[in-house]
């Protein structure tokens, strides 16, 4: 092992390990915290004033409600369609959630085995980073060929374009070597699969998190873009009929529902990156 | 000086040797350097930055393995991570996902052994973390975080103990309250240390003996004997046995930096 030693070093020793976390590794991740409630007040005034103008502004120009539906009718349609809306959100849903699982788990266990192998890792990498970079949306209409018009082709996309997310993320966090933790678990005698386990996976933890939160983000834009090329179901479809029918507040309904759920998933891996991953933050 | 004499040293380091190959070619990090150190002893290693202190230790630990030479420990070669070393780390290289009690348990998880609470307790107790336990690194100051290193070290009782610049990153006070610690410590227990410094003032209090390194690649250019008594006051850091030896320490460091950058001689650099 003598000729494959790295130097004993240890970096960045003024900001003690690493410097990275949930909360400061991403704009996607970072922002101001709300502390008060006058905050809060302003935020919900901001909301007003906008959604009022807006309502206020259409009314006083007339602006037909093709071109552009007034809030009201938007609430009012969100209400009275929700129920027919509601079965196409249970299927974006579905593959959201099954596309996801698949790549996530994909995309975690190749990021912790390929940087256990550093040359395989360099020449695994460009196409990654292709993987990520290609729209996955591109592939539907093939894969819609190859599967037909139901599931299977949107939660591969899904995946596709999920998977490579988190993995390069994770992979990132795996990489993470900080020397005095790993010689420090060597030094009680621990196996690669125990430093692994123990240190290097607690290490990545926190990438991993902004994996999974920006990976099921991309996979919610997947899915829906996956619904409005092709088969009649889900959100994306709904989206397509509702436009070709020029029936605007529906369209709009559907598009705050989409909003809120990508907030929904922002918000639960920042909490759960906040739950599990803090401790550097 | 402390420590029983048998006639086999503790751990025996001869003619060590390492070379790093980095990207601009080989690098000679430490030449030939044999030291016996005696069970019960405490040795610290000085010398100039980058002499190769760090990869002597690390030999020492099995963290490292050598180029040429040999580490023996009890007359037994060391190849690898060994039970009976404990390692201290520059910082207090504590896990930051895990509270003090996790920490302390770490080197039992990974050697699947039951960790002796009793005795963790009382090592909690002597370094005043009691009640500590559930306490993340970061809510705790950098001398507390050093003391549960030094708790982490011990707790599973190894009979040699290496520290790498232990208390480095500490403030002067605080570092002088681990010196005394650690002779308090080393006092009641049969442990040999090997400690690596910068602050000679540190080797002189805490040392039976220290050894000198060259700048790189680093050799041994002298050993130095440390015979005050035990256990030993701040009084004694400031008599003139104690000035003559660091300036005779501080010469040998300098010395050696001097003819490498050969500075002129009426230049008295402070040593680190």
């Amino acid at each position: 092992m003598s000729e494959t030693d790295a130097i004993p070093e240890f970096k960045g020793r003024a900001g003690a390990g690493g410097d990275v976390g949930i909360t400061n590794m991403s704009a996607l991740t970072s922002g101001p915290g709300i502390k008060s409630v006058r905050e809060v007040l302003a935020i919900l005034l901001v909301a007003v004033i906008i959604i009022g103008g807006t309502e206020l502004l259409l009314n006083i120009f007339q602006v037909p409600q093709y071109v552009l539906p007034k809030p009201s009718e938007i609430a009012v349609a969100l209400v009275t369609e929700f129920p027919l809306i509601a079965p196409h959100l249970g299927h974006t849903l579905v593959e959201l959630f099954a596309g996801f699982a698949i790549g996530a788990t994909v995309g975690l266990i190749l990021a912790g085995v390929i940087t256990q192998f550093p040359f395989a890792e360099k020449i695994v990498t460009p196409y990654i980073l292709l993987l990520v970079t290609t729209p996955m949306l591109a592939l539907v209409p093939l894969l819609i060929l190859r599967f037909g018009f139901g599931y299977e082709p949107r939660i591969i996309a899904v995946a596709l374009a999920a998977g490579p997310m988190v993995m390069i993320n994770a992979a990132t966090g795996f990489r993470r070597v900080d020397a005095g933790k790993i010689a420090l678990a060597r030094s009680y005698g621990a196996s690669t699969f125990q430093i692994f386990w123990k240190v290097r996976a607690p290490m990545a933890l926190p990438m991993i998190f902004v994996g999974l939160m920006v990976g099921s983000i991309f996979g919610l834009l997947t899915a829906v873009g996956a619904e409005m090329v092709g088969g009649g179901f889900g959100l994306g479809n709904r989206l397509t009929s509702y436009s070709s029918m020029i029936q605007m507040p529906q369209f709009f309904a559907v598009v705050l529902i989409l909003s809120i759920l990508g907030i929904l998933i922002y918000v639960t891996f920042f909490l759960l990156g906040k739950k599990f991953a803090s401790w550097e933050a | 000086m402390t420590g029983e004499n048998t006639d086999q040293p503790k751990l025996r380091v001869k003619n060590a040797t390492k070379v790093y190959q980095t990207r601009s070619g080989d690098l000679l990090a430490i030449d030939r350097c044999s030291v016996d150190i005696r069970a019960g002893e405490i040795v610290s290693i000085v010398g100039p930055s980058g002499c190769g202190k760090t990869t002597l230790l690390w030999s020492m630990s099995g963290l490292h393995g050598l180029t040429a030479g040999e580490v023996l420990l009890g007359g037994k070669p060391v190849t690898g991570p060994n039970p009976e070393i404990g390692m201290v780390f520059q910082e207090a290289n504590l896990l930051p996902w895990r509270n003090l009690d996790a920490n302390i348990n770490f080197p039992f998880e990974i050697k699947g052994t039951r960790p002796d609470r009793v005795w963790i307790d009382e090592l909690l107790n002597r370094v005043g973390l009691e009640g500590f336990g559930g306490r993340f690194p970061r809510e705790l100051s950098g001398g507390m975080q050093q003391r549960a290193a030094l708790v982490r070290a011990l707790s599973y009782k190894p009979s040699v103990l290496l520290m790498d610049e232990p208390f480095g990153a500490l403030d002067a006070f605080t570092r002088e309250e681990m010196n005394r610690l650690v002779e308090e410590i080393w006092l009641d227990t049969p442990t040999t240390i090997v400690l690596i410094t910068h602050s000679i003032e540190e080797a002189i209090f805490l040392s039976d003996r220290i050894v000198v390194l060259s700048s790189r690649p680093g050799r041994v250019a002298n050993i130095y004997d440390v015979n005050f008594p035990r256990p030993r006051s701040l009084e004694i850091m400031s008599t003139k046995e104690v000035f003559d030896l660091t300036n005779a320490i501080k010469r040998e460091i300098v010395g050696k930096q001097q003819s490498r950058f050969a500075q002129p001689a009426a230049v008295q650099p402070a040593a680190e």
